[in-house]
């Protein structure tokens, strides 16, 4: 009996705790008074229901709880601070009203309005990253410092800096109005896209994927198309399945990048890419498209092609004209640079990419220096290549990225360095957004 | 004439020197000059990790945590509003034409720390 019951907490924890956890904190109005409140209330269900038995509704029992353990922790603590019987005494009278954690609209609403406290632009992006994961998301610290290659102190003081912002700067736990909504929804996507890049391609470190964070970013995506069924939602939902769809193709045996090109399309997930193609008609149908949604559309070019020459380059470069327009970026010309190199040959390419780099935004950026050499190469002008692939070996920090850089150095015969290989911005979106 | 009275310091040091004034103190100051009836408005600020910096440009407005940092930029003007919260102040702050320019620093107004009495008609805070 009791196990079953110590089950079922446990398994009650693992779907509610951040229901409950975010009904809490508008409750109560503080992020750690909702969080103690939390802890208390399961403990109290460890205690109380293999005595009293599971309540009808477990979700508005915990919130009942956790109310009343966080009134009688400030009241003890008005001992020692008298404002807080004050505060203690407005919660103990607030009326449930609609704030009834077992109306489901409510709940939805607070975890709503949990994302998007989370994610408010006043906060700096790396605390919102850290906010997301612990508050929305229930990772430890000790996780999110494994998944960022940081020191859980460091995610932790982030943490609390961003809570002491959250409470002495005044942000409010609340949805945008819709005035507000589109502007702050980026800012939400720009975190779950980070969470995912990072998971993607960690940029430092000898990791060339985090699964795990890519999961959390996608499970984070589908809570959200839940919540919000908005079409860039739906866009970056698709542009991480479609990313994702490839994961295992992406690095060889040996733990290096594969090109594109030279992936083993077998490998791909058919269920993911045709999840994400579902998401991309189902965005294009609403008539509002945006940079997601553009981006996911050109992988999902990719993705549909039987091989990389069997793509349709022309569609591409198009996709990529409409994505310049609603988001211009460098990154997002070269990626079209390259794909132009694809459509009308590498003299091409090259000749954008040459303007880029003339143009100084994207000097320090390895892939545009990788990009380079590989148009050099196919033009015949070996020379040239060795020197951008020296170029992008000596921007990369990412170890499986310079065994890449150092291969494809000794194929083109350079006898500087022994080994060889070259990352490349993938012919296609790729992951990074900016 | 009307003079804007801007007070600068070090954080750390604000409140941790020998000679740091205490809050009384500054509320005592601030009474005094209000009794004198030269006053018009007067509050000490939050801490700089409060703060929230809004620019507007080409038509889109872009919030950053933290105050402002171009070294270039010089005060020009202020606003005391009051806001439901910080979504209603940056609401406003993106409104302040100079938005468009330059940068509006958003922080909330600290009350000082002082123990409790009955208010009176017109006390400053």
């Amino acid at each position: 009996m009791s196990a079953r019951v110590h089950a079922l907490v446990e398994r009650t924890y693992r779907h509610e705790s951040r229901r409950v956890l975010a009904t809490l904190i508008r409750r109560l109005g503080d992020f750690d008074l909702a969080e103690e409140a939390l802890h208390d209330a399961f403990m109290a269900a460890v205690d109380q229901w293999p005595r009293e038995g599971i309540p009808d509704n477990p979700r508005a029992w915990l919130v009942t709880a956790g109310r009343f353990k966080a009134i009688d922790r400030l009241r003890r603590r008005a001992r020692f601070d008298t404002s807080l019987e004050k505060l203690a005494e407005r919660l103990d009278e607030a009326p449930p009203g609609r704030g009834d954690p077992a109306d489901v609209d409510a709940v939805e609403d607070d975890r709503l309005r949990l994302i998007f406290t989370c994610c408010h632009p006043a906060l700096t992006a790396s605390a919102r990253v850290a906010l997301t994961l612990r508050e929305v998301c229930g990772l430890t610290t000790e996780q999110i410092a494994h998944a960022f290659l940081t020191r859980p102190a460091t995610v932790a003081q982030r943490i609390v800096r961003a809570k002491a912002k959250i409470r002495d700067a005044g942000i409010p736990y609340q949805v945008p109005e819709a005035s507000e909504l589109s502007e702050r929804l980026e800012s939400v996507l720009s975190v779950i896209y980070l969470v995912f890049n990072e998971g993607y391609t960690a940029s430092v470190g000898d990791r060339m994927t985090c699964g795990e964070l890519a999961e959390e970013s996608i499970r984070l995506g589908r809570l959200l198309l839940d919540l919000l069924p908005d079409p860039e939602v739906m866009g970056l939902l698709a542009l991480m399945l479609l990313h994702e769809a490839r994961r295992v193709s992406r690095t060889s045996v040996a733990g290096e990048p594969v090109l594109l090109a030279d992936q083993d399309r077998c490998l791909w997930d058919r269920a993911m890419i045709d999840e994400g193609q579902t998401l991309i008609e189902r965005a294009f149908a609403t008539g509002e498209v945006g940079p997601y949604t553009l981006q996911a559309a050109i992988v999902a070019e990719h993705a549909g092609a039987a091989s990389a020459e069997q793509t349709d380059w022309s569609r591409i470069v198009g996709l990529y004209d409409v994505l310049l327009q609603a988001s211009p970026s460098p990154i997002v010309e070269l990626n079209r640079a390259v794909a132009v190199a694809m459509r009308d040959g590498p003299e091409a390419g090259l000749a954008l990419v040459d303007a880029l780099l003339a143009s100084g935004e994207l000097a320090d950026y390895r892939l545009a220096h990788a990009a380079r050499a590989d148009l050099c190469h196919r033009l015949g002008d070996d020379e040239r290549a060795r020197i951008a692939y020296r170029q992008a070996l000596h921007l990369s920090e990412q170890l499986p990225e310079r065994a890449f850089l150092e291969r494809r150095l000794a194929e083109l015969g350079d006898i500087t360095v022994p080994e060889t290989t070259t990352p490349h911005p993938e012919e296609e979106g790729g992951a990074s957004r900016s | 004439m009307k003079y804007l009275c801007l007070v600068y310091s070090d954080e750390e040091l604000l409140h941790s020197l020998p000679e740091s004034p205490r809050d009384e103190e500054c509320l005592a100051y601030a009474e005094s000059v209000q009794s004198s009836g030269r006053l018009i408005a007067g509050e000490a600020l939050a801490p700089v990790q409060t703060a929230t910096t809004v620019r507007v440009r080409t038509g889109k407005t872009t919030v950053t945590d933290g105050p402002f940092a171009e070294t270039k930029e010089q005060l020009a003007g202020f606003y005391m509003v009051e806001a439901r919260d910080l979504n209603e102040a940056l609401n406003i702050a993106a409104g302040i034409p100079a938005a468009r320019v330059g940068s509006i620093e958003v922080r909330p107004v600290r009350e000082l720390d002082v123990p409790a009495r009955p208010a009176a008609a017109g006390d400053p805070r």
